[in-house]
C-alpha cells in the first residue's frame, strides 16, 4: 500500500465534505461496475492478478477520487474522499476526459504518461495490467455506461465529449 | 490460406498487436500483416495483461485473413537450456492456427520450426541482430528464412549494399521506440532484475518500475529500486528503461543521456528511399501500446505507403504526440551522427 497522505491537493476544489455527494453517487456507480463485469468477462481474464487490487482514479476536475476493485465476482466502483486517499495499491491521476478516453481507447495512456498529463503511483504492474485489459474491450465503456442512464445519460456524454473536442 | 504470393507486394505495412482488439484494430486501418505474441515468455513483450492466448490468435488469424491481412507471430525470444517446451508449443499452435510467418531470433527455434512445420514461413527478428550480409545468409541458407529484420543501426546505402548480397526481403523499423543496444544482446535489465529481456521477454518489467512525484512536480522513475532518470515538472517523460536513462559522470555531474534519450523513430519522410534501397515491409513498432496509438500511426503510413506507390507525396501525419519525450528522430538510417 502505498502513503495517502503525500499526494497534492487540486487547485480548483478546496477541502470541503464531499459525503453527500458520494452517497448519491454510490448506488450509480455500483450499477456501472457490474453490468461492465457482466458484458464484459473477458477483460477480467488479463487483470487476472490484480483482481483484488484496490485502485484509486483520480480525475483532477472531480472533489472525490474513485476506487475500483476489478474483482469479477464482487466489482467495487465507489467514490472515496481525496484530502487524505484511502489506502491503495495504484492511483491513476488525470484530467477526467483523459481518463474517459483511456478507458474507451481514444487516447493513448504511453503518449498520456510522456506528455505528463497522465500520473501514475503505487503498483505499476498492476496499472499495465488495467489499462491493456481496458484496451482490449470492443467498443465504447462510456457510452454503454451513458446507455444506462438513457437519453439524460447519452446527453451529458454528449455535453462532455463535445467540451473536449473528442 | 497461407500462401508465398501475400508477401509479394513491396511496401508491406507491418503493425503491431497486443491484444485481439488492437489486431482487430490494425488490419481496420490498414495493416497489410500484424505481428503479435502469446502470453508468455516466448515473445520480446511479454508484459502483463498483453497478448494473445492461443484461442485469441485462431480467431484473430480469421479476422485478418478475411480481410486480406496477414498474421506473424513473434517467437523472437531465447529459450533457456533445456527449457523448450513453450516455443515447441507456440510453433505448434502457429502452424495448427494458420500464421503466416514466425518470427525468430534463436538458431534452435529457427531449426525447430524448419524442420516440424515446413509451411511455416520463417522471418529473422530484430533480436537475431544479423546486420551483415554473412550472418543473414547463414539464416537463410540453414533455416530457409525468407525475411530478415534489420537493427536501428544501418544507414540506408548500407541496407541497399545489404540487399544486393542476400536471397531475402529486407524488413525495417519506421516508426517507434529507438532502441539502439544490440538487440537480442542486452543484458542492461537483466543486470538490474535478474529478469531477462531476451529469454523473459521483459524489457524494464512493470513489477520492478515505480514513479514517484516529488512535492516540486518533478517525477522520478525508478527501476530496481534505482532511480534511471528524473523529469522536472511540466518536461515530457520516457520509457523506465536503462538505455534511456539519464546519469551523472565526473565529467558530466549535472546528468546526461549516455546512452540514448527518450525518442522516437520516425522515418516517414525516409519510405521513398528506403523502399528504393529495396526495403521489402515497412514495420511499426508498439505492441505495449493502446489501440488508439494503433489506429493513428497504422491509418497515418498507410496513406504514405499509398501515395508514394501512386507516385504522389505523402501527407505525413504529425505523429509527434505519441512518440516517446514528444521527440523524433531518423537515427542512424539518415546518419550515424544523429547523436
Amino acid at each position: 500500500m502505498t502513503d495517502a497522505t503525500t499526494h497534492r491537493p487540486a487547485s480548483r476544489w478546496p477541502i470541503f465534505p464531499t459525503a453527500p455527494v458520494r452517497a448519491l453517487l454510490q448506488p450509480v456507480l455500483a450499477r456501472v461496475v457490474r453490468r461492465i463485469a457482466r458484458r464484459h468477462p473477458e477483460m477480467f481474464a488479463r487483470i487476472a492478478p490484480y483482481q483484488q487490487a484496490d485502485f484509486l482514479i483520480v480525475a483532477r476536475e472531480l472533489p472525490f477520487a474513485l476506487h475500483l476493485r476489478p474483482d469479477p465476482e464482487q466489482p467495487v466502483f465507489r467514490a472515496v474522499p481525496r484530502y487524505p486517499l484511502p489506502d491503495h495499491d495504484a492511483r491513476i491521476e488525470g484530467p477526467f476526459m483523459l481518463l474517459l478516453n483511456l478507458v474507451d481507447g481514444e487516447d493513448d495512456g504511453d503518449a498520456a504518461f510522456f506528455s505528463r498529463d497522465l500520473v501514475i503511483s503505487g503498483n505499476t504492474e498492476a496499472v499495465v495490467s488495467l489499462r491493456n485489459a481496458l484496451d482490449d474491450v470492443d467498443g465504447s465503456i462510456a457510452q454503454e455506461t451513458a446507455d444506462l442512464f438513457g437519453p439524460p445519460g447519452r446527453a451529458v456524454l454528449g455535453v462532455l465529449r463535445r467540451r473536449s473536442g473528442t | 490460406m497461407r500462401a508465398e504470393g501475400r508477401f509479394s507486394e513491396a511496401g508491406e505495412l507491418v503493425c503491431p498487436a497486443g491484444t485481439p482488439a488492437a489486431l482487430r484494430t490494425a488490419v481496420d486501418a490498414g495493416a497489410d500483416s500484424v505481428y503479435c505474441g502469446f502470453r508468455n515468455a516466448t515473445n520480446a513483450r511479454n508484459f502483463p495483461g498483453l497478448n494473445f492466448s492461443p484461442e485469441e490468435l485462431e480467431a484473430s488469424v480469421a479476422y485478418a485473413h478475411q480481410r486480406g491481412a496477414k498474421v506473424l507471430l513473434a517467437l523472437n525470444t531465447y529459450p533457456p537450456a533445456g527449457k523448450v517446451d513453450l516455443w515447441r508449443d507456440a510453433a505448434a499452435i502457429a502452424a495448427r492456427v494458420g500464421v503466416d510467418a514466425c518470427i525468430v531470433a534463436d538458431m534452435g527455434v529457427a531449426q525447430h520450426i524448419a524442420t516440424n512445420h515446413p509451411s511455416l514461413r520463417l522471418h529473422l527478428s530484430v533480436q537475431a541482430a544479423a546486420s551483415s550480409p554473412e550472418a543473414i545468409r547463414y539464416y537463410c541458407q540453414n533455416f530457409g528464412v525468407k525475411r530478415v529484420v534489420l537493427p536501428r543501426i544501418l544507414t540506408i546505402p548500407e541496407i541497399r549494399a545489404i540487399k544486393q548480397e542476400i536471397p531475402c526481403e529486407i524488413e525495417t523499423f519506421i516508426f517507434g521506440n529507438h532502441g539502439l543496444m544490440v538487440e537480442g544482446r542486452c543484458s542492461l535489465t537483466n543486470w538490474m532484475t535478474g529478469e531477462s529481456t531476451n529469454m523473459d521477454g521483459v524489457c524494464s518489467p512493470a513489477a520492478k518500475v515505480t514513479y514517484e512525484e516529488d512535492a516540486d512536480g518533478a517525477l522520478r522513475s525508478c527501476l530496481g529500486g534505482v532511480t534511471i532518470d528524473s523529469f522536472a515538472p511540466g518536461e515530457t517523460a520516457g520509457y523506465p528503461t536503462i538505455c534511456k536513462g539519464r546519469y551523472t559522470a565526473p565529467h558530466r555531474p549535472e546528468g546526461y543521456y549516455a546512452f540514448e534519450e527518450p525518442v522516437s523513430l520516425n522515418l516517414s519522410r525516409l519510405l521513398p528511399d528506403l523502399m528504393e534501397a529495396g526495403v521489402h515491409a515497412f514495420k511499426i513498432e508498439g505492441r505495449q501500446r493502446s489501440k488508439s496509438y494503433v489506429r493513428k500511426v497504422v491509418g497515418s503510413f498507410r496513406e504514405a505507403v499509398d501515395a508514394i506507390r501512386a507516385g504522389a507525396t505523402p501527407d505525413l501525419a504529425d505523429l509527434v504526440a505519441l512518440t516517446e519525450g514528444q521527440k523524433e528522430t531518423q537515427g542512424a538510417f539518415k546518419t550515424k551522427k544523429w547523436r
